[in-house]
Order: C-alpha cells, then sequence, then structure tokens
C-alpha cells in the first residue's frame, strides 16, 4: 500500500512539475498576469490614493473586499474558538 | 535572484519539510515547521515579495507555532504512525 | 543556593528570573514597533494584519514567560472582546459609512463631504483607518486563541 502511495504522489508531482514548465519567467513583465491590469496600478497608485506601498494601496483600496472579508473570516475563527472551548469562570 | 543562495533554500526547505511529517515527536515537528516557515519567509524576501515574508515570519512561524505547542500539550506527545 | 530559590518564591517572580526580567524589558519595545508597522504601513512594508499579530504577540510572550494571571492583568478579557468587535467594526463602518454617504461601498474618498480634506486625501486617509482596524481585530483573536487553546479554555493555567 505505501509503494502504490509513493507512486501516485510521484506521479501526480511529475504532471505538476511539466505543468509548470508551460509558464512564464519569474518576473516577466509580458506575462499575460502582469499585462492586463498592473500597469494601471504601477503608473496610477500614487496618483490616485496617495500612498508609495503599492501593496498596501491594492489591499486597503483597490481590493478592500478581499481584506474586509479576509478580517471577517479571522473573527469567525475566534468566535468559533471561544464559544467551542471557553467555560465560563466561577 | 541570485541562483546559488535560492537552491540553497530551496533545498533547506525540501528537507524541513520531510523532517516535519518524519519525525515522531510532535514537539520537534512543530518546532521544524517554524524553522519551515522562515524559510519559506526567507525565499519570499529573497524573491522580492517583502509584505508576505513579514506576515510569514509573523503569522508562520511566530504566532502558529505557538500554537501547535499549546495544541501538542493537550495531547499526547508521540505520534503513532 | 537555598536561599536563592527561597527568595524566587517569595518575590513577585515565577519561575525564572532571567526570563522574566528579559520580557519585561522587551515587551514595551515590541508594542512600539507593532504600533510602527500599523501606522507606516503606507510607506513601508506592513500593514494591519502584520502589525497586529505583533501586538497579540508581546501579549502571548508575558503569557508564556510569566503565567496567564499576569497576562489577564495586563489584558482584560472583556476588554480583549471589546476590542477584537470594535476593529470588525471600524472597518465596516467605514465601509458602510461610504455607502451612506452616496458613494461605493469602500469608496473612501466620498468621505470628503463629511470632512473636507480633499479626495485624494481621503483615500489615503480611509486606508489608514481600515488597518487600525484590523489591527485591533487581528490583535485580539491572535491573543483570545492563544488563551483558549493552551489553557483547554478555563483560562487558569498553561504551557
Amino acid at each position: 500500500m505505501k509503494a502504490l502511495a509513493l507512486v501516485t504522489t510521484l506521479v501526480t508531482g511529475a504532471i505538476l512539475l511539466y505543468g509548470t514548465m508551460d509558464f512564464p519567467a519569474w518576473g516577466d513583465p509580458q506575462a499575460p498576469a502582469s499585462a492586463h491590469l498592473s500597469p494601471h496600478y504601477i503608473e496610477q497608485a500614487i496618483a490616485e490614493t496617495q500612498v508609495p506601498n503599492i501593496v498596501t494601496a491594492i489591499l486597503g483600496d483597490y481590493r478592500g473586499y478581499d481584506t474586509m472579508f479576509e478580517t471577517v473570516v479571522i473573527y469567525c475563527a475566534g468566535l468559533a474558538v471561544i464559544s467551542i472551548l471557553r467555560r465560563s469562570r466561577s | 535572484m541570485i541562483w546559488g543562495i535560492d537552491l540553497l533554500i530551496l533545498l533547506l526547505v525540501v528537507i524541513c519539510a520531510f523532517a516535519t511529517i518524519t519525525i515522531k515527536d510532535l514537539l520537534s515537528a512543530a518546532i521544524v515547521f517554524g524553522v519551515y516557515s522562515f524559510l519559506m519567509c526567507l525565499l519570499w524576501a529573497e524573491m522580492g515579495a517583502v509584505d508576505v515574508a513579514f506576515m510569514e515570519a509573523t503569522v508562520g512561524a511566530g504566532v502558529s507555532t505557538i500554537l501547535f505547542i499549546g495544541a501538542i500539550l493537550h495531547t499526547s506527545r508521540r505520534s503513532k504512525d | 543556593m537555598k536561599l536563592l530559590q527561597e527568595r524566587i518564591k517569595h518575590s513577585k517572580f515565577g519561575e525564572s528570573i532571567i526570563i522574566e526580567t528579559t520580557i519585561r524589558i522587551m515587551v514595551p519595545f515590541i508594542q512600539l514597533f507593532g504600533l510602527y508597522v500599523i501606522v507606516h504601513g503606507h510607506y513601508s512594508p506592513g500593514g494591519g494584519f502584520q502589525g497586529g499579530v505583533i501586538l497579540g504577540a508581546s501579549f502571548i510572550l508575558i503569557g508564556l514567560g510569566y503565567d496567564f494571571k499576569t497576562s489577564l492583568t495586563r489584558m482584560k478579557e472583556k476588554t480583549n472582546i471589546i476590542l477584537g468587535n470594535l476593529g470588525a467594526l471600524i472597518f465596516t463602518g467605514v465601509a458602510l459609512l461610504c455607502a451612506l454617504m452616496g458613494g461605493l461601498f469602500l469608496d473612501y474618498s466620498v468621505l470628503d463631504k463629511l470632512i473636507p480634506l480633499g479626495a485624494i486625501e481621503w483615500r489615503s486617509f480611509g486606508i489608514f483607518l481600515v488597518e487600525v482596524g484590523v489591527g485591533l481585530a487581528v490583535m485580539s483573536i491572535m491573543v483570545s486563541l492563544f488563551w483558549d487553546i493552551c489553557s483547554g479554555g478555563d483560562l487558569d493555567e498553561g504551557l
């Protein structure tokens, strides 16, 4: 059974490595992911938000929904742990 | 991106990942997982994603290691398989 | 040797005097660094999430080095819950205020009608308000996760 698991893992890893061969090179400015919206953010972020750190501008302003629900997810996790584990102290 | 440092960090990351899943002592596994998080932080900082590296150093290596240790203290210390 | 152990037992310190003195000196600087990371997130790497985790780690450090009682006197259980709710409320409140002022949800430039600072300046300041909310929520959640998981829920002792 262990040999079967090893073979399955190796084949899956080989397929995934074969799939990454079609990816664009690291930091390629002509890649499709960085050719569509990224130039607008890089050129206009300071003019539109006056925030020099582009990451903060994108996280807080352009992608505000994402950050908001990230906070809500962590908040719900904390509430779940409190409501499951914490007992009232007497 | 210097390929020598990159290769060294990636090699150490793979070694730490293997050690994390093979060590029987769960406390040691949690500490090695913290080392893995720090190596990933180093890798991201070396690739230029400083914000993600900061997040990994604080959450992955700082708080989650303590939470793992606190959870292990409520179970048995050694893994069965 | 016995004298030293007796003295430690009767002093207000706990188990190790070196660890506790180090923690007592280091914790204010850790908290200052956390506030710096939150406030300076516009200009350097960092932001609300990382700064909140660093602020929470300072209270976790008190709970690790001392005992849970000391950690609970530094940060009350009720205060912690109130701060966490306040953080989540600041974020959603700012977003909802933008919608109520006649703009889009999370469009901070509409808040210019409330206090005239300029639309672009309000976008920068809105990001700052949101980061403070994220930092408060994350700090409180991290501290309460540590308390609950490491003590099994009764907040008496642990680790």
